[in-house]
């Protein structure tokens, strides 16, 4: 079967690659860990590109073990968590709401 | 096997019945998990203040003449990824080390009603990921038969406590065998239900369309009566089956005609390599049971199973990417202070999150990145689909299959934590069955070359838990013979 070869880069992937994943990922990981990484996200991918071999060209894909529909419900006030027992496990809240560290502004 | 041990079937019986008190079958379990605990670390968390108090007043209920619920005095332990109103849940991870949810998971409200004793959470690779139990971020936990032995994950505490006979039965959770394989690994019944069998409300979600929660149990009637007493549709969850399900306890229980005769037993010829001789071993051993009682074996081909490691490996990281971006530091969890809300993200994850977690959490948003999402995600899915096709086509003539649930009995500590891609072999046989939202179950079938136990998985289509308890039951008589 012929490869679909429509892989980026032949499924290497650079540190540089690594460091940007990191930040969309909202993770600061350190050189040490972004090095390490990179050398097993490629160990994993090259292992992934077994389904390279596959032809899928006519495959749908599939994002659900059922075909389900949304479900719907009257527009109507239902019991839901108590706000208090809910602030009380946030790291930090104020005045009934989550508080949280200046958004923008800090550059 | 503890030597006092009792299934939960007869714990439950014997309560009803007056033979036996909830407070003397749950101080027993007390004293093995007094006696071993310390050593197994089987749990993150015990609650048996609560529990003392539940199995005094079903004490009280049954003294009373009230009537009891069905599970009424039975220890169970709760994998420690499903939300207990008031009781740490910690995912064994430093992000929600002191996390107390504001609410009951579905599973928990059930066992609840039913009368369970709850003895406490048990612990788990830090956010199910993981093969060995060893990603916990509380330390590792030791399989009962062997303490230099991983008992499996990443549901290892669910499996080593009923193992060790610390609860009768336990709640794991499974999105790649991380119920069957520790199942497996500890000689111990368990039960990866068809996706949607039971709610996953309040199952801390890694990948919400793989992810399925299921028993631990010592016998094939166990695990039926547990599920049953969990299984159905949930108004909180949506992808929850609308449809009634049957009950699963009568077709295994002691009066059930037990028969086997005509049933279709699949061998999947092109099954994926890997599994040790022992393990192969047992497998032929478990067709011949089944052979021998009537059962017909016929070959199946499932080409794509091969492919199920990648599909999964893609799959299941890019939806936990996106699953575990709550983790902010915002509305629960841990938080790492910060001059500005980017920031304070950046650190509390690195800071809150173990490295397989972050090393998911990379592939996944990797995988689901602009310029990558078609070559990874998206034909991930598509590989889903195949897997899927090629199970139905093999069902078609079979009503059951039957597989190693694990590629090996269990492994001793670090043999796999140094190359990623190792680790996530144990899951070839398991992970397929999660891709096409099917059920399966590991039950005990001997012993490999080194004593441990093996388990063999049988798999059902969708829904067919009916005929796959029927398969259990048989295997599991087969191997009491």
């Amino acid at each position: 079967m012929p490869a679909t070869s429509d892989t980026p880069k032949g499924h290497q992937i650079s540190a540089a690659d690594v460091a940007k994943v990191a930040r969309l990922a909202r993770l600061d990981i350190d050189e040490n860990k972004i090095e390490k990484f990179t050398h097993q996200l490629s160990d994993m991918l090259s292992h992934f590109a077994d389904i390279d071999t596959l032809d899928l060209s006519s495959v749908e894909p599939m994002t659900q073990a059922y075909p389900l529909s949304n479900v719907l419900r009257e527009d109507t006030e239902m019991p839901c968590l108590n706000r208090e027992e809910v602030l009380a496990v946030a790291p930090a809240a104020e005045d009934g709401r989550f508080r949280v560290p200046p958004i923008i502004g800090l550059d | 096997m503890n030597s006092n041990y009792k299934s939960l079937v007869q714990i439950a019986a014997g309560i009803k019945d007056g033979s036996l008190k909830a407070v003397d079958v749950l101080e027993e379990h007390i004293a093995r998990i007094d006696a071993r605990e310390s050593e197994i670390h089987a749990f993150n968390k015990l609650t048996l203040d609560d529990a003392r108090a539940n199995a005094a007043r079903i004490d009280a209920d049954a003294a009373a003449g009230r009537p009891l619920s069905p599970l009424a005095g039975v220890p169970i332990a709760l994998k420690d990824n499903m939300c207990t109103r008031g009781v740490e849940t910690t995912c064994s991870s430093k992000m929600l080390a002191n996390w107390k949810p504001p609410y009951d998971g579905t599973v928990v409200r059930k066992l609840n009603e039913a009368g369970a004793t709850i003895v406490g959470k048990t612990n788990l690779d830090e956010f199910a990921m993981g093969s060995s139990t060893e990603n916990s971020a509380f330390g590792p936990t030791r399989n009962p038969l062997d303490t230099s032995r991983v008992p499996g994950g990443s549901s290892g505490g669910s499996a080593a406590a009923v193992a060790a006979g610390f609860a009768a039965a336990s709640l794991g959770s499974d999105t790649g065998g991380s119920i069957r394989q520790p199942a497996a690994l500890c000689g111990v019944v368990g039960v990866k239900p068809t996706y949607g069998y039971v709610s996953r409300y309040g199952l801390v979600a890694f990948a919400s369309s793989l992810d399925q929660i299921g028993p631990f149990t010592h016998t094939v009637e166990d695990a039926a009566v547990l599920l049953d007493a969990i299984a159905g549709h949930d108004p909180m969850d949506s992808t929850s089956i609308p449809e009634a399900l049957p009950a699963l306890a009568p077709l295994v229980g002691a009066d059930a005609d037990l028969k086997i005769e005509g049933l279709r037993v699949g061998r999947i010829t092109d099954m994926p390599e890997g599994a040790a001789p022992d393990v192969l071993e047992r497998l032929e051993a478990a067709f011949k049971a089944l052979a021998d009682r009537g059962a017909e074996i016929v070959d199946v081909q499932v080409p794509a199973m091969t492919y199920g490691l990648t599909a999964y490996y893609l799959i299941a990281p890019a939806e936990a990417s996106s699953n575990l971006a709550r983790y902010d530091g915002v509305r629960y969890g841990m938080r790492v202070e910060a001059a500005d809300t980017n920031a304070m993200y950046g650190a509390t994850r690195a800071e809150g999150f173990g490295e397989e977690v972050e090393r998911r959490i990379m592939i996944g948003t990797y995988a689901l990145s602009a310029g990558y999402y078609d070559a990874y995600y998206g034909k991930a899915l598509k590989v889903r689909r195949l897997i899927a096709d090629d199970f139905a086509k093999a069902y078609a003539k079979a009503d059951v299959l039957l597989t190693p649930t694990s590629p090996t009995t269990a492994f001793p500590f670090g043999a796999k934590t140094s190359d990623p891609l190792t680790m996530y072999l144990c899951d070839v046989f398991t992970i397929p069955t999660n891709l096409a939202g099917h059920a399966a179950m590991s039950v005990p079938f001997g012993n490999g070359a080194d004593g441990l136990p093996i388990g063999v998985q049988i798999l059902a289509p969708a829904l067919g838990e009916p005929v796959m308890f029927r398969a259990a039951a048989a295997l599991e008589k087969a191997v009491q013979a």
